[in-house]
């Protein structure tokens, strides 16, 4: 971290723990206790605590939103460019909370905690868990720091994802919601990716059933690597690799990685697994398959989303094939038939998925007007 | 005096603005198409305490929209109305936008399907400046229409007589016609009595 950055970061953090001794009861039946949450906060909460903002992280993000855990770490948060001092999530002016969520392995209880019952870590014995679970888990903590009202709960993706349900399981416990790239009932194609992820890293035999001492690194990687294709665009690679060589000028003639491309995707494959456990992968990808706001309304969208209160502003991109804006545009239907105020912005992009992490420009400038006019809808 | 920037360089002056804020009832639900960055809605909910929604194609106006608290969609009106519901508003505003789409006949039938009265302003292809270059052998450019043929948005020019003849055809009533001219327009005081001739926009309010 060099002392420009610092300047308009909110510097050094240190991660928090809650612990739910109780713990919850999941919506697959089973109850999970103790429950640790490992969260990051930024900014002061204000005395009447009604400038709180809740930051939903993405399948492989984390609490670690802005910031650097020491002042060698190279790399600050995922959302460095969005949070800060006199940024979008402006931490002069907001609290900003993120939490792990659970069945993640980022310091929140997940498939690679240990099961106070064995005294060894879960793996599969660890319970399915949903966004929903994700979400009631995160109200205990919400509870806990004594905050009345988000005034804003947002997230892209699968962070998206728990915007929606936070929206619907908690309506008055936010004043708005901000949805980015992502969707109110996943498709049979997203289905499709995190199945064949999922078979990478079962068929792995270092993955062993889910009793792993070594990560099935390979399953693992290749789960990855498909996953990270479908975040990219067909233009957002041409513009990046073309058909570049990676080290020579011709063609090798045998299987090994020739092209750029091929060479991009292994190397996000072994970052990955240097920090992300295998398992977590399994049950978040599931989480995933099963969210359907929908799935109790026999498709209807509109009484999917009825319980909905707050103002909305959802986002998409117009190269987003996993999570297409006419996904958003559909939930948007939904909201504008039940009278809701909602505003709908698809913001122009070449990156695909990845987008909502990389137009932070544009992004940056639709939000920032969003919650510049929430002030009035303080209670 | 208050003036309202609608499109492009036509200003509603106090009492065109006045003249539609009256035909609204307070409270009523307001949609306007092609909203721009909302001005004319933010006007709406603060005097009529309306309940508004914008739709705009343009991203840059999108986010001015959301900047000044003004509910907006993203879409285009080519492809009609499919995020609303029938009968979901009391007003759907269309400002100058008419002669951009591509089917103004279809659009006009969205409108009356989501709403119940229409407020169209309607860009006047027969005012007497568009008649005298027409008559020189020249396609017209005037204030309110810039452009060269070529590199024109406005597809669908017609007169304020063409309207009225759709109107008609498709059992829409005509409840009040508001001729407006340029400012400085030497003939702005015949506007009113031949608005087909003199007057270079005209705010329709319809119903179906």
């Amino acid at each position: 971290m060099n002392p420009d950055q610092r300047k308009q970061s909110v510097g050094i953090v240190t991660p928090r723990h809650f612990v739910i001794e109780e713990g919850l009861k999941l919506q697959c039946g089973q109850v999970l206790a103790p429950i640790t949450l490992c969260y990051e906060v930024y900014g002061t909460l204000s005395k009447n605590a009604d400038n709180a903002i809740l930051i939903e992280h993405a399948l492989s993000g984390d609490a670690h939103v802005a910031g650097y855990h020491s002042p060698e770490d190279a790399k600050p948060g995922w959302w460095e460019s969005m949070v800060g001092p006199g940024k979008t999530f402006d931490t002069e002016k907001y609290f900003i909370v993120c939490s792990n969520i659970i069945g993640g392995c980022s310091g929140s209880t997940g498939p690679s905690s240990i099961n106070p019952k064995t005294g060894k870590r879960y793996g599969m014995d660890f319970p399915l868990v949903t966004i929903a679970d994700m979400v009631h888990a995160q109200k205990k903590l919400m509870d806990h720091l004594k905050i009345r009202k988000w005034l804003c709960v947002a997230g892209g993706s699968m962070g998206g994802m728990q915007v929606l349900r936070w929206a619907l399981l908690y309506p008055d416990s936010l004043v708005s919601a901000i949805p980015i790239a992502t969707s109110s009932r996943i498709s049979p194609q997203s289905i499709a990716f995190n199945w064949v992820g999922r078979e990478a890293i079962m068929s792995d035999p270092a993955w062993n059933g889910g009793n792993y001492e070594e990560q099935p690194d390979k399953g693992l990687a290749i789960a990855r690597m498909l996953a990270h294709i479908t975040y990219l665009s067909e233009e957002s690679m041409r513009r990046k690799f073309g058909r570049k060589l990676q080290f020579s000028q011709d063609y090798s003639f045998d299987f090994d990685k020739d092209f750029s491309v091929e060479s991009y995707l292994e190397h996000q494959g072994m970052r990955f697994v240097e920090r992300f456990d295998a398992n977590s992968y399994l049950y978040i990808t599931r989480a995933i398959d099963y969210f359907d706001v929908t799935d109790k309304t026999g498709g209807d969208m509109a009484k999917g989303l009825e319980k909905m209160k707050c103002k909305c502003l959802v986002v998409s991109f117009t190269s987003d094939w996993l999570f297409p804006p006419e996904q958003s545009r559909e939930m948007v239907r939904g909201m504008l038939k039940n009278g809701l105020d909602v505003s709908y912005c698809n913001i122009e992009s070449s990156y695909g998925h990845d987008a909502f992490l990389l137009e932070d420009d544009t992004l940056g400038r639709l939000i920032s007007n969003f919650l510049s006019n929430l002030e009035t809808d303080k209670e | 005096m208050t003036t309202i920037r609608l499109n492009h360089d036509t200003t509603l002056s106090r009492r065109d603005l006045e003249t539609i804020a009256s035909m609204i009832p307070g409270k009523s639900r307001i949609l306007d198409l092609g909203c721009g960055s909302g001005r004319l809605l933010k006007f709406l909910a603060q005097l009529k305490e309306a309940k508004v929604m914008g739709v705009e194609k343009e991203q840059d106006k999108v986010i001015e929209c959301t900047g000044r608290g003004v509910p907006v969609i993203q879409a285009d009106l080519n492809d009609g109305l499919p995020d609303f519901a029938d009968n979901s508003y009391d007003f759907v505003i269309l400002s100058q936008t008419l002669q951009a789409v591509k089917r103004p006949d279809l659009l006009l039938d969205e409108m009356f399907r989501v709403g119940k009265t229409g407020i169209i302003s309607f860009i006047n292809f027969g005012h007497c400046s568009a008649r005298k270059q027409l008559l020189f052998g020249d396609m017209p450019e005037t204030k309110t229409l810039p452009w060269k043929w070529y590199n024109t948005p406005n597809i669908h020019l017609a007169t304020i007589a063409d309207f009225r003849r759709l109107c008609t055809q498709k059992n829409i009533r005509i409840l009040r016609e508001i001729p407006l001219t340029q400012d400085g327009d030497p003939f702005a005081f015949l506007a009113g009595i031949w608005p087909n001739l003199f007057s270079s926009t005209c705010v329709f309010i319809l119903e179906k």
